[in-house]
Formats: C-alpha cells, sequence, structure tokens
C-alpha cells in the first residue's frame, strides 16, 4: 500500500514538463477532491450497511472512511485556495462552486466528528452516525444545485475558474495522481482502521482482566 | 393506513395543545423575529438596497425556526416520554410526523406577524416570496424536526442544534432568497420543492433509526 505514496512521487516528476509552477497544484487539487467525494460516499455506504444489514464493524469503517474525508476535504480547501490565490489574486473565490461545495460539506462533516463524540459508544452512536452520513451524500447533490442556484443572483460572476484544458501527456499525469490519491486513502483507512480496531481489543482484554 | 394518520393528528393535537396551555414558545418566536428584524433595520448600512433586507428576511425565518426546535422534544426528554412514545405500537416515523406538523404550525404563525411586520419595516413581499417561505418551512421543519432528535440524544444537548441544522440549512436559504430576489423565481421554488421532498422522505424513512437502539 505504500506503493501509493511511490505513485505520488512519481507523479510530482512527471508533469514537471508543464508550463507554469501553479498548474501543477492542479493535479493534485483535483484528484484530493475526486478522492473526498469517494471517502464520502464510502461512509455514507458502510452507514447504510450498518443500519440496513447490521453488518458489525460497519459503524466503525464508516467513522474512519470519513474521518479521512474531512483531512481530504481540508487539502482540497487548502490547495484549492493556493491555487485561487496564484491564479486569480484571492485566498477565496466565491464563485468558484466545486470550493464552496467543498466548504459546506466541511462544516457538515465537522459536525460529523460533534455528534459523533457527544454520545456514549454503543448502538445508538452507531445508528446516528450512519443515518448523518447518509444525509451527507444526499446533501453532496443537493448542496452543488444550490450553489449553482446561487450563482445567478449573488455576484455578476466576472469569471469562472475552472480547470485547464487538458491535453495528452496532462491527461495520463492526472489519471496517475488520481490513482494515486486513492490509493493513499486506501492505504490510509486501511492503517486507521487497523489502528481502531487494535485499540478496541486492547480495551477488551483491558476490561477481562479487571 | 388510517391507524397512522391518527396517531400523527393524535401527536400533533398533543404538541399544539401543550403550547395552548404553556404559552412559552410561540411568544418567545415571535418577540425573537420582531427584535431580529429591528436589529436588521440598524444593520443595513444605507445604500444598501432592498434586496439586502430580503435577504436578511430568510436569515430571521431559519433563526426563529431555530428557536422554536430548540424545544420541540426537550419536554420528551425531561419527563422521559420519549420512551413511552417509542415502545407505543406505532409507526416510529409518527412520531417525526406529528412534530413536523406541529413545529409548521408554530412557524407559520410566526411569520403570519413577521411578513407583515417585514413589509412595514423594509419592503413589501410579493406573491413568490410568501410560496418561498410556505415550501422552506416545510423542509426546514422537516429536517429541524429529525435533527432535534438526534441532538437531544447526545450529551450536548439543544447545543448540538445549530452546529447539526445549518449546513443543512443552506440550500433552504438559497432557495428562498432566490424565490424572493431573482428575475425568475419559479426555479428556486422548484429547487425547494425538490428539497422538501427528497429531505422529507429520507427523513420519514430514517426517523426510526434514530429513537431506537
Amino acid at each position: 500500500m505504500l506503493l501509493g505514496v511511490a505513485i505520488a512521487m512519481v507523479a510530482f516528476y512527471a508533469p514537471l514538463d508543464e508550463d507554469g509552477l501553479n498548474q501543477k497544484i492542479f493535479y493534485f487539487h483535483v484528484p484530493i477532491a475526486l478522492t473526498a467525494y469517494a471517502c464520502f460516499g464510502w461512509g455514507a455506504w458502510k452507514g447504510l450497511r450498518h443500519l440496513w444489514k447490521r453488518s458489525p464493524g460497519a459503524d466503525l469503517e464508516s467513522y474512519v472512511a470519513i474521518h479521512q474525508g474531512v483531512i481530504f476535504a481540508a487539502m482540497t480547501l487548502v490547495t484549492g485556495s493556493i491555487w485561487a490565490r496564484y491564479r486569480w489574486g484571492h485566498w477565496w473565490l466565491w464563485s468558484s462552486k466545486q470550493l464552496v461545495l467543498f466548504l459546506v460539506l466541511f462544516l457538515f462533516y465537522s459536525a460529523y466528528f460533534m455528534l459523533r463524540f457527544s454520545v456514549e459508544p454503543g448502538p445508538r452512536r452507531a445508528n446516528l452516525s450512519a443515518v448523518y452520513a447518509i444525509f451527507g451524500v444526499v446533501l453532496i447533490p443537493v448542496s452543488f444545485l444550490a450553489i449553482r442556484l446561487a450563482s445567478d443572483y449573488i455576484h455578476p460572476v466576472a469569471f469562472e475558474p475552472s480547470g485547464p484544458q487538458m491535453s495528452g501527456s496532462q491527461f495520463l499525469t492526472f489519471c496517475v495522481c488520481l490513482a494515486a490519491m486513492l490509493s493513499l486513502f486506501a492505504a490510509l483507512y486501511r492503517l486507521e482502521l487497523a489502528g481502531k480496531r487494535i485499540d478496541a481489543r486492547l480495551r477488551e482484554l483491558r476490561e477481562l482482566l479487571g | 393506513m388510517s391507524g397512522y394518520f391518527a396517531d400523527v393528528a393524535a401527536l400533533a393535537r398533543k404538541d399544539l395543545l401543550l403550547e395552548l396551555r404553556a404559552r412559552d414558545t410561540l411568544p418567545a418566536m415571535l418577540l425573537f423575529v420582531s427584535a431580529a428584524l429591528v436589529i436588521f433595520h440598524f444593520a443595513l448600512p444605507a445604500g444598501t438596497g432592498e434586496l439586502a433586507g430580503l435577504g436578511l428576511l430568510w436569515v430571521a425565518i431559519v433563526f426563529t425556526a431555530l428557536l422554536g426546535l430548540s424545544r420541540a422534544f426537550v419536554a420528551e426528554r425531561e419527563q422521559g416520554m420519549l420512551d413511552g412514545l417509542v415502545l407505543a405500537p406505532s409507526d416510529r416515523s409518527a412520531i417525526w410526523l406529528g412534530k413536523a406538523l406541529a413545529a409548521l404550525a408554530f412557524l407559520a404563525l410566526a411569520e403570519v406577524v413577521a411578513l407583515p411586520l417585514f413589509a412595514l419595516f423594509f419592503s413589501g413581499i410579493d406573491g413568490a416570496t410568501v410560496a418561498g417561505v410556505a415550501l422552506a418551512d416545510v423542509g426546514i421543519c422537516s429536517v429541524g424536526v429529525f435533527v432535534a432528535a438526534m441532538s437531544i440524544a447526545t450529551r450536548a444537548r439543544e447545543l448540538l442544534l445549530p452546529v447539526l441544522f445549518l449546513p443543512l440549512a443552506i440550500p433552504v436559504i438559497v432557495g428562498g432568497v432566490g424565490a424572493s430576489v431573482a428575475g425568475e423565481p419559479a426555479r428556486y421554488l422548484g429547487f425547494l420543492a425538490l428539497y422538501d421532498a427528497l429531505f422529507a422522505t429520507i427523513c420519514w424513512a430514517s426517523f426510526e433509526y434514530v429513537v431506537t437502539e
């Protein structure tokens, strides 16, 4: 799984032949964003499995996926902000729909942690977390639609920050970066999941030993 | 099926009767929204135009709703009634629907005062705004009551309600302000209807999991 990190290193070298250093941030920004969506989707799926099939351990998997998702979402906001600063001169753009969507999602999923840490561990907490995770993925398209509608009456859009058009070699680099980010998520996910399971097991043993 | 609606009606009637006797939530909401509108007058510098006022109307509505919602399950929690309701042989989602209908009634009553007051203090209210308010109320009450039930199950209780509610309320604000302000309100009203349909459905379907283990 460390292969994922290695691929990320390779991707760093590959786009060296492109124009403009700032352009390269885009190779990270979009894959990170797409990975964040994948994390939230996976978290909601695990939440659904918990509620529907009562699979044991699905709750923990959902939590870890959403935790990773929030980290990737924060990275999306940071990289997007840096890109905006160097391309357009502002640290924050309300006209960038993807960034605004991530801001809303970041707020929503940060609240997930407040919810989770406010309830005693148990089936109640698992249920509430799972339901909230499912609401999250429903919120993603609804918020996107809302942001798109809002742009009509908020500011007359002077420019629409969109990604650069990609040629062949750029597209390949992009795909490699995307694969790298997804494998990074998979690696971190397994790592955190294993860590949490060991914690739980340790706690169990401690209780058994008195 | 008639049993289900009878349950919902009974629960909604219970909440309305309790409020009629206690008379605490609704007067507070009315005073809050009036005070908020006065504050907005002082918060809008000269030259901001009437559109800014309309935007702030929606802020007032959402926060007044939040005030009312924070009291939604307090009685149940304090007197341990929620367990009793859950044990009753009816569909758990009836609890949500009954409570949401009662909340809708309170919010509508608050708006019956707030909208004319807004028209008096600021600018006129047109039909699109009223339609937007009606549709948004459904969304706010469905999601708000659902999230209120989630938050009373936690240690943080009512403190968590705004934190959970506001990100979900963002699309409602967009729909509502758009309906009031934009050139073609139909799109925004349609969007509000979509939000209502979607979220009311998932609230109805998953309320069971919020109140049971």
